[in-house]
């Protein structure tokens, strides 16, 4: 369902992505884990068209991310890892925008709006600006809004920063929900390692812009003869604190570096 | 049909942030009115002495211009707040053309600047101002219109270039206001210093009041024709910028 050959990104000198491959099942959980700065967000950027690969090829539900950008594109949903909502519109609203960008059709739209709002507990609210609700409702409006064109594959990134611990439950019961019951694919990035250990079928451990490892938690932590996922993505990708710049980048920030227009 | 609407619904929101915040519609046009009264009245006196005529009839073309510039090039700030806060993202990847997405959000913009500068020109009238010919005014909101697309396009390009408030602030310094003043929205260049009339002729907002002034009180510097054809020769060269700088965002 999700095919990345060969992808490299960089910026000028930089290589943010360096040459990473992996597939991703139809129905499958993912997690697409690694420390600040390895290269996730980029490579989700990447596969949700938002930037352009240097090299290498990426694929969606059979569709080439940089030659089909409008057929990539429907066959996905996305939350964020910024909240993404016009918070000067009410949360129908912003459904709205969605479904109308995403084509559905005008005699559906409102059914599967309040299908899905309902789903994620915010139809009581739904009149509400997105200015007023909390971090947690707003990430609940996301994946709401994510499923509204029934994609074939979700991308979260980083879904749970800075939510508690029951919206935490609520979030991932329902994507193990949809995975079992629609097959949709879920391809996720997380900080949270027990997440990825109770959530994901397979999980890929990405750093300096280099898969290091991919399998399931088990296998991960057999390869490293450690005991648990945590222990082992350790072993992996060392013990010292990340920033967001790394030293095989010269100590360059990816950001800093894709605002220098020169080099791009 | 589903193109349309796309475009209509990205125009829409444009439209419901805008009335939805009031400080924002009176404060948009809170400066040209007092640009109207303090300038209006206060060279009103000096003007006729100089054997001019009405101040206030000669300025209102100009501040009508100004709103336009103003309103619809800080426009562009809505895509800078798009940016930093999230909502761009959920626009580029939606399977949508950009063009689309721009011009559904600019359409919004040049709407709100048009309202505005409906505005200072319902006020100006209010404080004495009477159009030459009324049967003009419906062509005079035509040109308005056409200048407000082309300053909210040109708005759109820079804000798609900068990457913060900051940086569009430079712009607006450097850009906007050298752009106002020199141009002959304050002042005739007819008897302007020869290095200003040639600033003044080359800035082609000149053009934009000419042709407003030529529709309001029938005075004109360089001619209908030659404006008009200014004024679409920008209006295309805006849009293209806008385009092209517009579809090279990378979120």
């Amino acid at each position: 369902m999700i095919e990345a050959r060969n992808v490299v990104k960089t910026f000028g000198e930089i290589k943010a992505v360096d040459d990473i491959s992996f597939d991703v099942k139809a129905g499958e959980i993912f997690a697409f884990l690694g420390p600040n700065g390895a290269g996730k967000s980029t490579t989700i950027s990447m596969l949700t068209t938002m930037l352009r690969p240097t090299s290498g090829k990426l694929m969606l539900n059979n569709h080439d991310v940089t030659k089909e950008q409008a057929n990539a594109r429907k066959s996905f949903g996305i939350v964020f890892q910024d909240p993404a909502l016009e918070e000067e519109l009410t949360a129908y609203e912003n459904m709205q925008i969605h479904a109308i960008l995403y084509g559905i059709p005008k005699k559906d739209q409102a059914q599967r709006i309040e299908e899905l709002m309902r789903l994620v507990d915010l139809w009581g609210r739904k009149d509400s600006y997105v200015k007023t609700y909390s971090g947690g409702m707003r990430r609940r409006l996301e994946i709401a809004r994510g499923l509204l064109h029934h994609p074939k594959i979700l991308f979260l990134d980083e879904p749970t920063l800075g939510l508690d611990t029951q919206t935490r439950n609520l979030l991932w019961d329902y994507v193990k929900k949809l995975s079992d019951t629609e097959g949709m694919t879920i391809f996720f990035t997380t900080h949270y390692l027990d997440e990825a250990e109770a959530v994901a079928g397979r999980i890929a451990i990405i750093d300096h812009g280099k898969i290091i490892a991919t399998g399931t938690a088990a296998q991960l932590a057999k390869q490293t003869k450690t005991r648990s996922l945590e222990e082992a993505y350790l072993e992996l990708t060392g013990r010292e604190v990340r920033d967001e710049t790394s030293l095989a980048n010269n100590g360059l920030n990816v950001r800093t570096a894709m605002r220098n227009r020169n080099i791009r | 049909m589903n193109q349309i609407d796309v475009i209509y619904i990205l125009w829409l929101r444009q439209m419901k942030r805008y009335f939805r915040s009031r400080s924002r519609v009176l404060g948009a046009i809170g400066q040209p009115i007092l640009f109207l009264l303090a300038l209006g009245y206060g060279l009103g006196s000096v003007y006729k002495k100089a054997g001019q005529g009405n101040y206030l009839e000669f300025l209102v073309p100009g501040i009508i211009v100004q709103t336009l510039l103003f309103s619809g090039v800080f426009w562009g700030i809505q895509i800078l707040f798009d940016k930093r806060f999230g909502f761009l993202k959920e626009m580029l990847v939606a399977p949508v053309s950009r063009v689309k997405i721009l011009l559904g959000n600019a359409l919004g913009g040049a709407t709100i600047s048009l309202i505005q500068a409906a505005l200072v020109f319902v006020i100006s009238i209010a404080l004495g101002f009477r159009p030459e010919n009324w049967l003009l005014i419906p062509l005079a909101f035509l040109l308005m219109l056409v200048l407000s697309v082309t300053l909210t396009s040109f708005g759109a390009g820079i804000a798609s270039m900068v990457e913060d408030f900051q940086g569009f602030q430079g712009i607006n310094n450097f850009l906007i206001f050298p752009l106002f003043f020199l141009s002959s929205a304050l002042y005739p260049l007819t008897n302007a210093p020869s290095w200003l009339r040639v600033l003044g002729e080359i800035n082609p907002l000149s053009y934009s009041v000419d042709a407003l002034r030529y529709t309001l009180i029938h005075q004109s510097h360089f001619g209908l024709g030659k404006d008009l054809i200014v004024l679409a020769i920008t209006l295309v060269l805006a849009v293209a910028f806008a385009v092209n700088r517009f579809n090279r965002i990378q979120a």
